[in-house]
């Protein structure tokens, strides 16, 4: 290499390095790939919120729908019941997974905010947030028709959320074109 | 001096008070091993929630949880491959600090190396060319300069 060119080695590794950082800006570590990304969704028998009864894996089942992990103890979820009630209002089945949390302090949740959950699973020891990889609440999960869970997000859901990311493919698991 | 004794006493209990809320709780073994394999196990597992601590430094409800798990499959006899296996199948290669050689953690494990064997690389370069320059004055560089020497030593 001729010296000159050498001298600009510095500067080369400057770049590659200033690169490496820039990119980091824009990742998000605690966005971890879940594990269970096409993997049916784990079997479970727990009880309903509502009125204690037995609730297990296929009475959920069957149509494509959101699975959202909450707790009355989770701010970020108070921060996003008002949109998952848009969309539940907007045809949109959510069954709610009620985790590690009061049944009474959930139940009186639900009166006072609203309901936008078809039912809600109650995961008082987390049994069934640790088969589904779940590290904090709120999470979001896409279940299939098939029950089979084909996205998983973590943090709060909002407008831009839903139209940038879940609603695509949320159109793809119904065998919908895709938005113009 | 009771006085000092009771404000020593006092000061004791405060000091052991701050260490028992500090403790994480514990787990009775059957098994000596077992609590060994659950030492180990809870160093290697990471937590999900609060990245770069694992499981037996950290606080977090999710690590509660997984220490739970943890002991009980150990007491039920699962070997340390199982329990591994069980945790990735649901957290993913994430929650493992040694994560297996495979196609996705080959840059992981092979950059520090990678690096290394740069860096060596590039300082043999570096002292090769300074051994050639300095190399480059022998043969006619030094006859000239003896001569000049020479010449100089003449003229004074």
């Amino acid at each position: 290499m001729a010296p000159r060119l050498k001298l600009f080695l510095p500067l080369l590794l400057f770049v590659v390095l200033a690169g490496f950082l820039y990119r980091g800006l824009s990742l998000d570590p605690m966005n971890l790939p879940s594990a269970l990304i096409d993997r049916p969704l784990p079997d479970f028998t727990l009880t309903a919120l509502a009125d204690g009864g037995v609730l297990r894996r296929a009475d959920v089942i069957g149509e494509a729908a959101l699975f959202n992990v909450w707790a009355t103890w989770c701010i970020s979820c108070r921060v996003e019941h008002p949109y998952l009630q848009q969309l539940a209002a907007s045809g949109v089945p959510i069954f709610g997974i009620n985790y590690k949390d009061e049944d009474d302090a959930a139940r009186r949740w639900l009166s006072e905010l609203g309901d936008p959950y078809r039912v809600n699973i109650v995961d008082k020891e987390g049994t069934l947030g640790v088969d589904l990889g779940v590290y904090g609440a709120p999470e979001t999960y896409l279940v299939d028709a098939g029950g089979v869970i084909r996205y998983r997000h973590v943090g709060v859901v909002d407008e831009r959320v839903w139209r940038d990311t879940l609603e695509p493919l949320w159109r793809e698991v119904l065998g919908l074109e895709q938005a113009p | 001096m009771s006085c000092f004794k009771a404000c020593c006493l006092a000061l004791l209990a405060l000091v052991f008070s701050a260490s028992a809320t500090a403790v994480i709780e514990t787990y009775e073994f059957s098994d000596a091993t077992l609590e060994a394999r659950y030492q180990l196990l809870s160093e290697e597992l990471r937590c999900p929630k609060c990245q770069n601590q694992n499981i037996a430094d950290s606080n977090a409800p999710i690590s509660q949880d997984l220490r739970r798990l943890l002991h009980q499959q150990l007491e039920t006899g699962a070997t340390d491959d199982e329990v591994l296996e069980f945790m990735v199948a649901r957290y993913g290669e994430f929650v493992r600090y040694r994560p297996p050689f495979n196609a996705v953690t080959a840059v992981l494990w092979l950059a520090p190396v990678i690096l290394l064997l740069a860096g060596a690389a590039g300082i043999l370069l570096l002292l090769r060319g300074r051994r050639q320059e300095s190399a480059a004055l022998t043969a006619d560089d030094q006859a000239q300069l003896t001569a000049l020497l020479k010449t100089q030593e003449k003229n004074v």
